[in-house]
């Protein structure tokens, strides 16, 4: 089966692949680029672990083709932190302990990311409701408002 | 000198969090071996019946298809039953994929197919047909809840009911005030949210490098060696990173079996990653029917219990979980009868799932307590108050520790349950219902056999090693806690190297007993470390030390002093020198003091206090507030404690509301598989939750004091959810989940 070039941007580097009409685009970052902080979690688009930011939007990278990121900007957990320096919001999820078996957390921190880039003072219910396409089976969802929360106010002010 | 707790006891965050913060952590499906293949399995569409054949013509024919494989081709495995069984089996046939034409469950796995990419396995095992000779399955629990049967050989002493005490049925009969009612549980799923994989690297001369998603690496490794005649020096299963379990990942499961047996067969690595559909076809919170009927004085004290019992299991194991015997030792009372069976039904084998079996009957359990109050018109708090017992009945033991008084004091206290009006539909917000119930929880506080290996370098590094799992319960970060506090070392000195078959023997994650079992190695192997280093510190010429015994050295600053007076001691790397040495090494192993058990029975408690919210028109319940009071011994780490606490609380809560597994019993197949149709609680259901640990001394239990919370978490839960319900709207729903069609249904008593 002849490949499909495609020609992204992700994390902020060009990145060029070839992949199968068929592949989505969770597989194609995972298995043939190896970013595996994406997560598989149902591969249909019921978690949110595959929490993607393509372009400017949200969305579960399981529901969208590998061919259809042609000449869009792709954003994974990968491309959080800068060098050492974690992002605000890994940070915070760390203090917060909201984070346990690790799974559901990188679709937490995309998510999170761009509710925050929308909303950058977020109400205790808008955040919940943001977040309420990523399941978490661990946490209890608690310490996840308070570490999104808490990260807001920190970019905030930064 | 353990009781210093500077590390110990503070919320210290999880060491293994920058790794999952940056998705640099790598789980089961996350590893990668040159020319792998990928394995893709195909599930039986029909619950009970045979395969008559099995066409795979379309399926060879795709691209990059390798080898597909179904009874008829199997590679040979083990034919006796006890090479398949795992540690946890349980009594009954091992379940043995590809064995032969039985289907004896819904999504069955009934072929597999092996290719060069996972799409071309997946898209080949939709093309593979097969024709059944279908027949009728069972497989609803309240219909044939008359076919069950007492299991003819007990998973577990402990699970048996205990021996009837006083006269129930005449204490029941004779007493002024009772209730007695049915409670239905459907099945449950666990779902944690990494997929179910396991990634095999062949080597050279039959060596396997397994990565496998488990609660326990040796189980799989010893599961693997088992069926398929392997040399276990030479096979080994990692597990680093585990994404949720919940008791699911506790026995091996069918990829485990596949993986390794395309590897062997076809020379190559193997990668296999079920879909979450698959999923809902392993182990699973079996469904069940429970009676609960209970008696009690004018003055609310309890009089007669009789708890009845019956669960799913399948047709080819006995699954078996402690269902019933709470409700003989959670209160005083002289005169009970507990009772506990089985029925067998066309599903796949249950399995533990969160607090097995204390989920399920305290559930039951709670409610009638709930009903009770209301018929004797008593608080119930007042009701579990009055009714406190401070040994277990059911064994005639003392109880380590039970801090349940602290639990509804400080519980009710944070809650303002005082406030709390005791009619039915007597509080509002608006035009919300307001509810608030409570419940107590119960679950055994376990130590199991379990070993460890603790190394300190002259450098000050140390280095912990058991071959334990952190399936996100934060095992890695207390292990590294209790190995600093005894070195007196920052957290980040340690090393903690677990998830791994080669490693000191260790049990499987499961029932709590993690952190007192391996916590209690490492604490353990440490004090030998230290101990040997006295040794060598005495060996010196004109040692400070030379007079001391180990009960009154410890270690400060990187040196071994006298712990009465600091000033007197030697450099860690001092000692090491002079012994010629750059490390020093011990083992340990611990198990359960069996003297102490013969005359203590040690669990951990709760108290859970609920405030539901419910617009009555249209039957949505929102759990508004939860405080959640737990009293389990020794707290390692609040941080990691509380998210155990809060994990359980909010799986109570799906439990109470959201989660069934629905099964179309015509057919016998689950028809909500996959995580739309399935509901687990999301962000937005949750709101706020509060956890109390109240203070609990207890040095029988475990020798580091602690109970475990891996469990205690979530019994109670849906209890007090329903109970809170009632005191909103006046409708008693027995059957679980409580969803919005139940509560509009419902007549509210008067």
């Amino acid at each position: 089966m002849a490949g499909i070039a495609v020609s992204t941007t992700i994390n902020g580097d060009q990145a060029e692949f070839l992949c199968h009409p068929d592949e989505t685009l969770l597989e194609v970052l995972r298995e043939r680029l190896g970013l595996m902080g994406v997560k598989e979690g149902c591969g249909t688009g019921d978690c949110g672990a595959c929490s993607i930011i393509l372009d400017d939007r949200l969305v579960c990278s399981c529901l969208v083709l590998g061919a259809e990121a042609e000449g869009r900007r792709i954003a994974t957990v990968e491309g959080m932190a800068q060098g050492d320096k974690l992002h605000p919001l890994q940070q915070k999820f760390l203090e917060h302990a909201a984070l346990q078996c690790g799974i559901c957390t990188p679709g937490f921190l995309i998510a999170a990311k761009d509710l925050l880039a929308k909303n950058p003072d977020p109400t205790e219910e808008e955040i919940r409701f943001g977040l309420a396409g990523n399941l978490c089976r661990c946490t209890g969802y608690d310490k996840i408002v308070r570490a999104v929360q808490d990260a807001a106010s920190v970019m905030r002010g930064a | 000198m353990l009781d210093r707790s500077k590390i110990v006891g503070s919320p210290v965050s999880r060491i293994d969090g920058p790794l999952k913060v940056t998705g640099a952590a790598k789980y089961a499906a996350e590893h990668f071996e040159p020319g792998m293949l990928f394995g893709h399995v195909a599930l039986a569409t029909i619950a009970a019946g045979r395969i008559l054949a099995i066409d795979t013509r379309a399926a060879e024919r795709l691209q990059g298809v390798v080898k597909i494989y179904t009874h008829e081709n199997r590679p040979k495995a083990a034919y006796r039953d006890s090479k398949w069984k795992d540690a946890v089996a349980l009594p009954g046939h091992p379940f043995r994929p590809l064995e032969n034409d039985r289907v004896l469950f819904d999504g069955q796995p009934v072929a597999f197919v092996v290719a060069e990419t996972p799409e071309a396995a997946r898209d080949a095992a939709g093309l593979i047909h097969v024709h059944y000779a279908a027949e009728t399955p069972n497989t609803h629990i309240v219909a044939e809840q008359h076919n069950s049967y007492e299991p003819p050989v007990a998973r577990m002493k402990q699970f048996l009911p205990p021996p009837p005490r006083g006269d129930a049925e005449a204490a029941f009969a004779a007493a002024p005030h009772k209730v007695s009612a049915d409670y239905v549980l459907p099945g449950e799923h666990h779902n944690p949210m990494e997929l179910f994989a396991a990634t095999v690297r062949f080597e050279d001369e039959g060596r396997l490098t397994i990565q496998d998603k488990t609660q326990g690496s040796q189980n799989s490794r010893d599961y693997v060696c088992g069926v398929f005649g392997l040399d276990p020096d030479k096979v080994i299963v990692k597990n680093d990173f585990v994404g949720g379990a919940f008791g699911q990942a506790l026995r091996p499961k069918h990829h485990l079996f596949l993986a390794v047996m395309a590897s062997l067969d076809l020379s190559r690595s193997m990668k296999v990653e079920m879909t979450r559909r698959e999923m809902f076809y392993l182990s699973w919170r079996p469904s069940c029917v429970q009676t609960v009927s209970l008696a009690a004085d004018d003055e609310g004290y309890l009089q007669a219990v009789l708890h009845h019992a019956v669960h799913t299991t399948s047709r080819h194991e006995d699954y078996q979980e402690n269902v019933a015997n709470w409700s003989g030792l959670a209160y005083k009372c002289d005169n009970v009868k507990i009772s506990y069976e089985l029925v067998k039904l066309d599903l796949a084998t249950p399995g533990d799932m969160r607090a097995p079996g204390a989920a399920s009957g305290v559930a039951a359990l709670e409610t009638a307590m709930d009903e009770l109050a209301c018929e004797v018109g008593i608080d119930p708090l007042e009701l579990r108050v009055r009714n406190f017992v401070h040994r277990d009945q059911n064994q005639d033991k003392a109880i380590t520790s039970k801090a349940l008084h602290a639990c509804y004091r400080e519980g009710a206290e944070r809650f303002g349950w005082v406030a709390r009006s005791p009619t039915p539909r007597s509080m509002r917000d608006g035009n919300d219902l307001v509810g608030w119930g409570m419940a107590g929880g119960i679950w055994e506080a376990m130590m199991s056999k379990g070993e460890a290996k603790v190394r300190l370098s002259a450098d000050g590094h140390v280095t912990v090693s058991a071959a334990a799992s952190d399936i996100g319960t934060g095992t890695y970060t207390i292990l590294g806690q209790l190995a600093a506090e005894v070195f007196d070392c920052p957290i980040d000195a340690v090393t903690v190297d677990i998830g791994r078959s080669n490693l000191p023997k260790t049990g499987v994650e499961g029932g709590s007993w993690t952190a007192a079992t391996t916590g209690s190695a490492v604490q353990a192997a440490a004090k030998a470390v230290v101990k040997t280093l006295l040794g060598h510190a005495q060996s010196m010429e004109n040692s400070p030390l030379a007079e001391a015994s180990e009960e009154q050295v410890e270690i400060s600053e990187g040196r071994l002093v006298l712990e009465a007076n600091h000033q007197v001691g030697t450099a860690i790397a001092d000692i090491m020198a002079a012994a010629g040495l750059d490390a020093v090494e011990e083992q340990a192993k611990v198990g359960p003091d069996i003297l102490s058990m013969r005359r203590y029975a040690a669990y951990s408690h709760s108290a859970v206090f609920v405030e539901v919210k419910i617009d009555e028109e249209l039957g949505v319940v929102r759990v508004t507030r939860v405080v959640s009071a737990v009293a389990a011994g020794r707290i390692l780490n609040a941080k990691t404690a509380r998210s155990q606490i809060l994990g359980g609380v909010v799986m109570g809560i799906g439990m109470a509301l959201h989660e069934e597994g629905l099964i179309d019993h015509r057919t016998g197949r689950i028809m909500n598989h996959n995580l739309a149709e399935y509901h687990v609680p999301a962000h937005a259901d949750i709101h706020d939750i509060d956890v109390i640990f109240v203070e609990e001394q207890d040095q029988r239990a475990s020798p580091i004091g602690v109970k475990g919370l891996g469990e205690i978490g979530i019994v109670g839960v849906a209890a007090a959810v329903s109970n809170a319900i009632f005191h909103a709207t006046g409708k008693r729903i027995r059957n679980l989940p409580i969803t919005i069609d139940k509560i509009l249904e419902s007549e509210a008593v008067q």
